[in-house]
């Protein structure tokens, strides 16, 4: 019997510091005020918005169409909340819409919308659309020979769509270096585990098959995302994905790795106090 | 019409920067020119057409306007999702081209028939939907794509189609008067104005006169064109190369329903049942067998207009 061998889910998990958790503070509070959203997809996500927005990208939060800002497309768009805290921390909007998450005058929805939020540069929500519109987008910068970059996050259940591989085979054909995709591989989707739902195991291995330079990093260590994202490209001549190794909840021990968190309506307040008591209680 | 569109993608290319072109997998020497003088802008991404529609997304999300060639039924049903949400909810500037509108490619088989192109198209807010009727028509109504806010898509058609539209400006969303008449109105799109042209024609040496009123474009329908020829006239029928559930004849009746003729309207629409097609042979012989042609149209009229037919709104 072959026995196939599984990238560990649980792994020595960095502390979080101060930052990380307002961060999540601010979900948990964006999650109250709307009274749903995708807790575990977010916070998995954290640190990872957090590296690129704070390190990594060029941007300009009072011009978000500043026409020489790295384009970064959030493809897993229900990890939204971390964008939004993170957007708002950055003065892309007031503090205030964060409040108004999912109301009927708010800009922040479920979903990131381009059209209503300043920074959010595509609406996504469905799976498998945002590797293909960075494509677009570096396939312009190329041709305007703009020294831009492309950054796009997917999940690791959005790569069961069929519509990641075809994109991934146009980048590699394309050679697309300024394009750089990075996976929340959290290891957990809607129903479960992604090994029983539909397996991507060698996944480093399919997007180096598939042509891509590939490297995998603690997506909540620092350092580790820091040094990784600002020595982008990973080759000269390919795109490039960074496999970020994430816990689904990160932050609140009863919702690591539980499915149950993946998204969270009817929360109630007892619920959200036993997060944030969590979160305080964290490694730090 | 394929070919002049494709020829005009290329003209318009020379001119204008902003034009990209992405095709699947065209048959070999597609647009050769193009990508001879303008290789930064031409791409042939291979059978992967949800892929071409982000990509294309991406690209006029950026200020390019880019026009997208692949077979129709490939565009319109696997790539659904992308144009809802890559192209109309972003209002992007890309042209859909659809190879084979309607029953073009008969001797292919169901999965080719693109006889659902438009229903499926019109259900999405912020797209236009354009059927030119020959290649006069197409080449006037190319250069408007250029500018024209929001993606479109192009239906094609077999190619030398019979030219049957007047000269004129094109203008998107706006109605063709193609004749006039007081007994009958019939409305068609893409290459249904011939066999309109032709019963129209028979019509005539039987003392009815039928207005023709040819609509290039099915999204925006120009309603104030259609209600103000039909509220001159007892009877209207439509015509069209697609099914009837949602098309041409569906955007026109739901008009129709809403518009309180008083007396109403005698009305019919000839198209494709609900069924896929079951035979091969040519896009002229499955119209013949819907009933899609000018001996169909004069037979519905002439029953339409007959004092015998007993009318609903009489009774």
């Amino acid at each position: 019997m072959t026995v196939v061998s599984r990238p560990s889910t649980v792994h020595p998990t960095p502390a979080l510091d101060q930052r990380s958790k307002e961060l999540r503070r601010t979900i948990v509070r964006m999650i109250q005020a709307g009274k749903r959203g995708h807790l575990g997809s977010a916070f998995s996500l954290v640190e990872i918005i957090r590296v690129l927005y704070d390190e990594v990208l060029r941007y300009r939060p009072t011009e978000p169409k500043w026409p020489l800002r790295d384009r970064c497309i959030l493809s897993k768009g229900h990890g939204c909340l971390a964008l939004y805290a993170m957007l708002a921390d950055k003065g892309f909007f007031p503090e205030a819409e964060l409040w108004k998450f999912c109301h009927a005058d708010g800009i922040l929805g479920g979903h990131p919308e381009s059209d209503k939020i300043p920074g959010v540069e595509v609406s996504t929500g469905s799976l498998g659309h945002g590797l293909s519109i960075a494509i677009g987008f570096a396939l312009n910068a190329r041709y305007e020979k703009a020294a831009h970059r492309t950054f796009v996050i997917l999940s690791d259940g959005e790569s069961n769509e069929g519509s990641v591989w075809e994109a991934a085979l146009c980048a590699a054909k394309h050679r697309l270096s300024q394009l750089t995709v990075i996976v929340d591989y959290n290891k957990q989707q809607s129903y479960g585990s992604t090994f029983e739902v539909l397996d991507l195991e060698p996944f480093a291995d399919k997007w180096r098959s598939f042509g891509f330079a590939v490297t995998e990093v603690d997506g909540h260590d620092l350092t580790a995302l820091r040094s990784v994202l600002t020595r982008l490209p990973l080759a000269a001549d390919k795109p490039s994905v960074v496999i970020c190794h994430t816990v689904k909840g990160k932050g609140v021990a009863f919702a690591e790795g539980n499915p149950e968190w993946h998204h969270k309506s009817k929360i109630s307040d007892e619920e959200i106090r036993a997060l944030l008591i969590a979160l305080e209680a964290s490694a730090s | 019409m394929r070919k002049v569109c494709l020829d005009m993608v290329y003209e318009l290319a020379k001119q204008d920067p902003r034009i990209f072109f992405i095709g699947s997998d065209l048959g070999a020497g597609t647009l050769k020119q193009f990508k001879r003088e303008m290789p930064d802008r031409f791409f042939m991404e291979g059978v992967s057409e949800a892929n071409l529609i982000g990509m294309a997304a991406g690209l006029a999300l950026e200020g390019k306007i880019v026009y997208v060639n692949t077979i129709a039924t490939f565009l319109t049903r696997r790539c659904f999702e992308q144009i809802v949400v890559d192209l109309c909810l972003h209002r992007a500037n890309v042209r859909l081209i659809g190879n084979g509108g309607g029953l073009v490619y008969a001797p292919l088989g169901p999965t080719h028939l693109a006889i659902d192109d438009i229903a499926i198209l019109r259900a999405i807010p912020n797209m236009t939907i354009v059927a030119p009727a020959d290649a006069n028509e197409m080449r006037r109504f190319m250069p408007m794509t250029v500018d024209y806010p929001g993606p479109i898509y192009i239906r094609l058609a077999k190619g030398n189609d019979p030219i049957v539209t007047p000269e004129g400006p094109f203008e998107i969303g706006r109605a063709v008067p193609v004749r006039t008449g007081s007994d009958v109105l019939i409305l068609t799109t893409g290459v249904t104005l011939k066999p309109a042209l032709d019963a129209a024609a028979t019509l005539a040496g039987q003392g009815i006169e039928a207005a023709i009123l040819h609509l290039p474009t099915v999204k925006p329908l120009d309603a104030d064109a259609i209600l103000r020829s039909a509220s001159i006239v007892p009877a209207i029928v439509t015509i069209e190369e697609h099914t009837l559930m949602g098309g041409l004849g569906s955007a026109v009746a739901e008009l129709i329903a809403e518009a309180d003729f008083n007396p109403s309207k005698r009305f019919r629409r000839i198209g494709i049942p609900d069924v896929f097609p079951d035979q091969y042979g040519s896009q002229a012989s499955l119209m013949a067998r819907y009933a899609i042609t000018a001996e169909q149209l004069c037979a519905t009229i002439t029953e339409l207009l007959s004092p015998a037919t007993p009318h609903p709104g009489l009774h």
